[in-house]
C-alpha cells in the first residue's frame, strides 16, 4: 500500500493543488449558475454596425429618421436574439433559466416604457427629445438586466445612459453624432470586450 | 438519517468523476460533497432558490443517469430535496438546497481553505527556516 502512494514531499503540494483545484470548480459552477452568460458579444458587435448603418442612413424629414431607428430596433432584437440562441446553444446552457428570465424580464421593461414615450412624443413634436430618452432607456434596461450577467455588462449599460445624458444637453445637430457613437460606437466596443472575456 | 451519516463515512464517491481523492492529509473531508457531480449540484443550488432537473444537467455537462444518481445520494443526505410536479403535461423535477446542505457546503469551504492556508503557512515556514 505504501508504494502506491505519492512521494511525501509532493503530497503537500498535490493537497494544495487539488484544494485549489476545488474552490476554482465551486467559484465556476456559482458563476455559471447565477449569471445569464449567453449575451452574445459578436452578436453585440452586428447591432453596433447595423446601427451605424442607420445613422448614415436615417437622417431627412423626421419620419423618416424615426422610421429607419424603428426599424433598426427592431433588427437589433432579431440579431441579439439569434446570437444569443446560438451562443446559448455552443456553450450548451439553458436559454431560458433564471438568470436569463431575470435579465429579460429586467431588460423588458424600460424597452415597453421606451416604445410607448416614443409613440407620445414624436406626435408632440418632442422628436429631437428621442435620441436622449432612447439611450437613457437602453442603458437604464442593460443595466437593470445586467445585474443578473457578467459584471461588464451594467458598465455597458451605464455608458449608454452617459451617452444618453449627453444627448439631452447638447445642440439637437449633435443627435445623429450622438446615437452613431452610442448605439453603433458602444455596442462594437462592448461587443469586442465581451465576445474576447466571455467566449464569443 | 443514519443512512446519511453511513454515506459520509464510507467513502460513498470515490470513483469516476472525482478528480480529487480523498487526500491523506484531509480525513474529515466531506465525501458527499467532495465528488465533483456532487460538489455541482450543491454550488449550483447555493446561489439559487431552485433548479430543475434538466437546468442542473447542462450546466453541470452531465447525463441524465449520473445526475440522477449523485442528486439522490445528496437527497439521501439531507443536502437537498426534491419535488416532483406536472407542468401542463410535462413531468418536471425541481432540486432545493436545505439548511443542513448549506452548511455542508460552508464546512466543505472552510475545510478547503484551511488546506490551502496550511500548506501556505508551511511552505513560508519551510523558507524562514532555511534562510536563517
Amino acid at each position: 500500500m505504501q508504494a502506491s502512494r505519492p512521494a511525501p514531499q509532493s503530497e503537500p503540494a498535490g493537497i494544495h493543488a487539488r484544494a485549489m483545484d476545488n474552490l476554482r470548480y465551486i467559484r465556476e459552477t456559482m458563476e455559471r449558475a447565477g449569471s445569464f452568460t449567453a449575451v452574445p458579444g459578436w452578436g453585440i458587435f452586428l447591432v453596433g454596425l447595423t446601427a451605424l448603418a442607420a445613422a448614415v442612413i436615417a437622417p431627412g424629414s423626421p419620419g423618416r429618421w424615426v422610421g429607419v431607428w424603428m426599424g433598426e430596433a427592431v433588427l437589433a432584437l432579431l440579431v441579439a436574439g439569434a446570437a444569443t440562441i446560438r451562443k446559448a446553444s455552443a456553450l450548451r446552457i439553458p436559454l431560458m433559466d433564471v438568470p436569463a428570465k431575470r435579465f429579460a424580464l429586467s431588460f423588458a421593461p424600460p424597452m415597453l416604457a421606451g416604445a410607448l414615450l416614443t409613440v407620445a412624443a414624436f406626435r408632440a413634436g418632442f422628436d429631437t427629445a428621442l435620441p436622449g430618452m432612447w439611450l437613457l432607456l437602453y442603458g437604464a434596461g442593460i443595466v437593470t438586466g445586467g445585474t443578473f450577467s457578467v459584471r461588464v455588462v451594467p458598465i455597458m449599460g451605464l455608458s449608454f445612459m452617459a451617452a444618453g445624458a449627453a444627448a439631452l444637453f447638447t445642440p439637437a445637430a449633435w443627435n445623429d453624432i450622438i446615437m452613431a457613437a452610442g448605439f453603433g460606437g458602444l455596442h462594437l466596443v462592448f461587443g469586442v470586450i465581451i465576445a474576447r472575456r466571455y467566449g464569443g | 438519517m443514519a443512512k446519511a451519516v453511513a454515506a459520509r463515512s464510507d467513502g460513498a464517491g470515490s470513483g469516476a468523476g472525482q478528480p480529487a481523492g480523498q487526500p491523506a492529509g484531509a480525513p474529515n473531508l466531506d465525501r458527499i460533497i467532495h465528488e465533483r457531480i456532487r460538489l455541482g449540484i450543491v454550488s449550483v443550488l447555493a446561489v439559487r432558490e431552485s433548479a430543475s432537473f434538466n437546468d442542473l444537467k447542462k450546466l453541470l455537462r452531465t447525463t441524465d443517469g449520473n445526475l440522477s444518481v449523485h442528486a439522490r445520494k445528496l437527497e439521501e443526505a439531507g443536502y437537498i430535496t426534491c419535488t416532483k410536479f406536472f407542468e401542463g403535461r410535462l413531468p418536471k423535477t425541481e432540486y432545493r438546497l436545505t439548511d443542513e446542505g448549506r452548511l455542508a457546503l460552508e464546512r466543505y469551504l472552510d475545510h478547503m481553505e484551511a488546506l490551502i492556508r496550511a500548506m501556505r503557512d508551511g511552505a513560508a515556514g519551510a523558507a524562514a527556516s532555511a534562510g536563517s
